[in-house]
């Protein structure tokens, strides 16, 4: 396990050092900071002078190994274009993030799975087929739509959610929550339900193709003829064996939730790193996209390293195998 | 409602021991598209920055609501001769910190926007020397006579000298050495302006609080106790949250929503002129465009060229349908708010197809050409859409345009110097920063020197030696009528070469909640003192 855990461990720093490279190469196309960071009256050469000052003239492996130096050393440098320590922003705004994601995962799960359920065991029932034309608007339905309509129906017409932002957050110290809060509560649930709409259309799915899958094998027919219960059946015997694909692909969405509330996040002006991200896409802010992308390397590379510890934990059969 | 509001603002205050507002205090929440980069006032030379920070910092010099030039920290100023001007200073004012503002603090201001990572170092070049004479009287030098000191000051924010030595913060921070030592004026500021920064979360929340002490307290309009400003960057969102009424003022609001403010309740669209003026250049310096059918040649060092491109494009179209009829055609290369404007000069090519293709015909390209446009798509009100139309109408006369059209990031490292003046064809939008004709001559339409001081943004390389001489009168000429002789015959001259093509001014595009009152400024800066609440 310990060898597992640590050949993993290993890869992951091979993978984030990769990105990181990928990253680097791509960085010579976004743009050129400097324009967004000398006034119009700034002269050729002192915005050549900044030039320098940021290291924008070495060659890409130079940066690309600067970089590398320094991240190591936890150093991620500092926003070009909010002026401090990238380190300290990440801090602040991974808060927001991880709470948005984990609600919205949350949400996904508790109206999913049961949803999954009930269409694979009353797979002809006039509801099951209505919650599958239901799931299959929420995959094919952009993100950014879905939150518009959102804002637009309960923030625009009804008033009744705010349409951006936070709300009253409190601060821990080392977290700030908006979970605290009824203004963070009500904050929370637009973005909250517009980010979970595909994970739990895709939840649904699954279990629903799984559920089918494992209802039709030999035990199942066989706990009927000991005649249990339906609900044990269901429950304790056909749902659980489908649970191996679903937490694989449940981990991997948990990454792509925090990686990918991009959309999210610009949509409601969710202060998270999403939103950071993009900003700095558009302002060219190499010290923040490279720091977010590595950290986002690492998330994934996290998750999966969780998830096949999981497997473990819930299927036996691979712990006779190791 | 109102009486609730108050009751509860009272028992806040009394919950929280009277730290809180007084009762019955306003707060007012506005939105923009990003945030200030920085807190210091000399580390960035752009309008939302200074314009922000100057309801914290002051200078000598502001502009009032209609952008008439009022005095602030000076209260009197005299001409001693053309290249020294002596300044009377306010007395009794006080930085927020309660230090005395004095004629040092001047200097120390002068030297800060000099010092290395400053973005103003171009507008402390203008100043030769400041000597005090004393705490409330200083002189001013300068290298050359400059007609425009009062606007170029207006700025240069005035910092305290005792707190920028304690907090280590006499030089201006630079993006290259944010976060360490040297940099808390870029979290922390110190003004002497009548609101004050209570907490910032960079990109997330600013939130400003009115300064009880501010010695100008009884002549600004306001009644704002606090003001906390979100950067909101989708401009869907911006207009939901003004709409859903949790945002009192956003700003910009893209033009194809000014129907809807008009036709929801409690919001309007305030859509007064910017002194932006958006224009079309073109390479005139290349012996080959880098990006054109015609080889071995420059069509656009043809003046019958530019001028067909001038009689090709319909302003009026475009304003009727991109600009929703809000954009100010435009003969000049600058706006009516500028320093230096001649209504007369101001006409426009008229819309004339037929004589754009005769013109192209006779220099030589009856069956047009090819050439590639540099536009960027988000910079501008509707940037890529104007790009789009003046696309088409080229085409009628023969003229195929390539059209780029890219995020401002990528356009600007493609079309400025550092790129290499990388371009062909260009849209490109100036508003002068000291609100004077100069400013427009010195980077647009002077010819390019060798050090990159003169002609920074004449992408094109537009080159008129009449200009440049025309120009340097223009620098230093006090006297009004004169100096505006030489302006215009230097307009005249650009029009007759048609060196670039002059589109329109761009509407301003702010939202705002009804009951509030606000001065649109022509330079789009949104300043607090004139904002009032219901």
């Amino acid at each position: 396990m310990l060898f597992f855990i640590g050949r993993r461990l290993y890869q992951a720093a091979l993978v984030m050092l990769t990105v990181a490279l990928v990253a680097f190469a791509m960085f010579q196309y976004v743009g050129d900071p400097v324009s967004n960071l000398a006034g119009q009256d700034t002269t050729v050469a002192d915005r050549e002078l900044l030039r320098e000052a940021l290291g924008l003239n070495d060659s890409v492996l130079e940066q690309f190994g600067r970089f590398i130096f320094n991240a190591v050393q936890g150093e991620f440098g500092q926003s070009y274009r909010m002026r401090v320590p990238v380190s300290d922003l990440i801090a602040e705004r991974f808060p927001a993030t991880l709470e948005l994601s984990l609600v919205s995962a949350l949400i996904a799960l508790i109206v999913g799975i049961p949803m999954g359920v009930y269409t694979a065991l009353r797979r002809n029932s006039w509801l099951a087929r209505s919650f599958m034309t239901l799931s299959l608007i929420g995959i094919s339905l952009p993100t950014f739509l879905i939150g518009i309509f959102l804002i637009l129906f309960f923030g625009v017409i009804l008033q009744w959610l705010p349409t951006f932002g936070r709300g009253q957050v409190v601060d821990l110290g080392w977290w700030t929550t908006g979970l605290l809060t009824a203004s963070g509560w009500k904050s929370m649930i637009m973005p909250a339900i517009t980010l979970a709409v595909f994970q739990m259309t895709l939840i649904v799915r699954l279990i629903r193709a799984e559920m089918l899958e494992v209802l039709r094998t030999d035990y199942i027919k066989f706990a009927r003829a000991r005649g249990l219960t339906e609900r044990s059946i269901s429950f304790s015997h056909a749902l659980k064996n489908t649970l191996v694909p679903v937490i694989t692909i449940i981990g991997l969405q948990i990454g792509s939730l925090i990686a990918f509330a991009i959309i999210t996040e610009s949509v409601f002006q969710w202060p998270g790193m999403g939103l950071l991200f993009i900003q700095a896409i558009g302002e060219v802010d190499i010290p923040i996209m490279s720091a977010y992308l590595l950290l986002i390397g690492f998330v994934f590379v996290l998750i999966n390293l969780i998830v096949d510890i999981l497997y473990f934990s819930i299927d036996p059969r691979l712990r006779v195998e190791r | 409602m109102k009486l609730k509001s108050i009751i509860i603002a009272g028992m806040s205050v009394l919950a929280l021991g009277g730290l809180a507002l007084p009762a019955g205090a306003q707060t007012f929440k506005f939105a923009f598209q990003a945030d200030a980069q920085s807190l210091d006032p000399h580390s960035l030379n752009e309008t939302f920055t200074l314009g922000l920070l100057g309801n914290v910092y002051e200078g000598l010099i502001s502009y009032d609501k209609d952008m008439n030039r009022v005095p602030t920290l000076a209260v009197g100023w005299e001409v001693l001769s053309p290249t020294k001007w002596r300044f009377d200073l306010r007395q009794g004012v006080k930085f927020q910190n309660g230090n005395d503002f004095t004629a040092e603090d001047v200097v120390f201001t002068w030297e800060r926007m000099g010092s290395e990572g400053s973005d103003q170092k171009a507008l402390a070049g203008l100043i030769e020397n400041i000597t005090i004479i004393d705490d409330y009287t200083i002189e001013i030098d300068t290298p050359i006579p400059n007609p425009t000191l009062l606007n170029d000051l207006v700025t240069m924010y005035i910092m305290d000298k005792e707190w920028a030595v304690a907090n280590n913060a006499t030089k201006s921070s630079s993006p290259a050495d944010a976060g360490r030592d040297g940099s808390y004026a870029t979290t922390n500021a110190n003004g002497t302006g009548p609101f004050m920064v209570e907490s910032r979360q960079p990109d997330v929340k600013t939130v400003l609080v009115r300064n009880e002490n501010y010695w100008g307290n009884d002549s600004i309009a306001t009644n704002v106790q606090r003001v906390e400003f979100t950067p909101v960057s989708q401009a869907a969102t911006r207009v939901a949250a003004l709409l859903s009424g949790q945002i009192d003022l956003v700003y910009p609001v893209p033009v194809q929503d000014w129907n809807r403010l008009g036709n929801a309740d409690g919001v309007s669209a305030l859509t007064g002129p910017e002194a932006r003026t958006i224009f079309l250049g073109m390479d005139q310096a290349r012996d080959e465009l880098l990006y054109s059918s015609v080889k071995g040649a420059n069509p656009f060092k043809d003046p019958r060229v530019r001028h067909a491109f001038a009689f090709a494009i319909d302003i009026n179209a475009i304003r009727e349908t991109i600009m929703r009829g809000a954009a100010t055609p435009s003969g000049l290369m600058w706006a009516p708010q500028i320093q230096g404007y001649n209504a007369q000069a101001n006409t426009p090519h008229p819309f004339n197809p037929d004589k754009a293709r005769s013109l192209l015909a006779d220099a030589g390209y009856p069956d047009g050409f090819t050439v590639t446009m540099d536009c960027p798509n988000d910079r501008y009100v509707n940037d890529e859409k104007i790009c789009q139309a003046v696309a088409g109408m080229l085409a009628k006369v023969g003229v195929t345009i390539d059209l780029l059209a890219q995020p401002k990031s990528q356009y600007f490292a493609k079309v400025l110097a550092q790129g290499g003046y990388d371009t062909s064809f260009y849209l490109l939008g100036w508003t002068p920063g000291s609100m004077d004709v100069f400013n427009v001559f010195n980077n647009l339409i002077a010819c390019r020197n060798e050090e990159g001081t003169v002609g920074g943004f004449n992408l094109g390389g537009y080159c008129n030696e009449r200009i440049d001489e025309l120009s340097r009168i223009i620098a230093s000429e006090t006297d009004v009528e004169l100096r505006q002789a030489a302006i215009d015959e230097a307009a005249q001259i650009l029009k007759d070469e048609a060196g670039y093509i002059p589109l329109f001014q761009q509407p301003l595009s702010w939202g705002v909640r009804d009951g509030v009152s606000v001065a649109q400024r022509a330079d789009n800066v949104l300043d607090l003192r004139n904002v009032v609440m219901p």
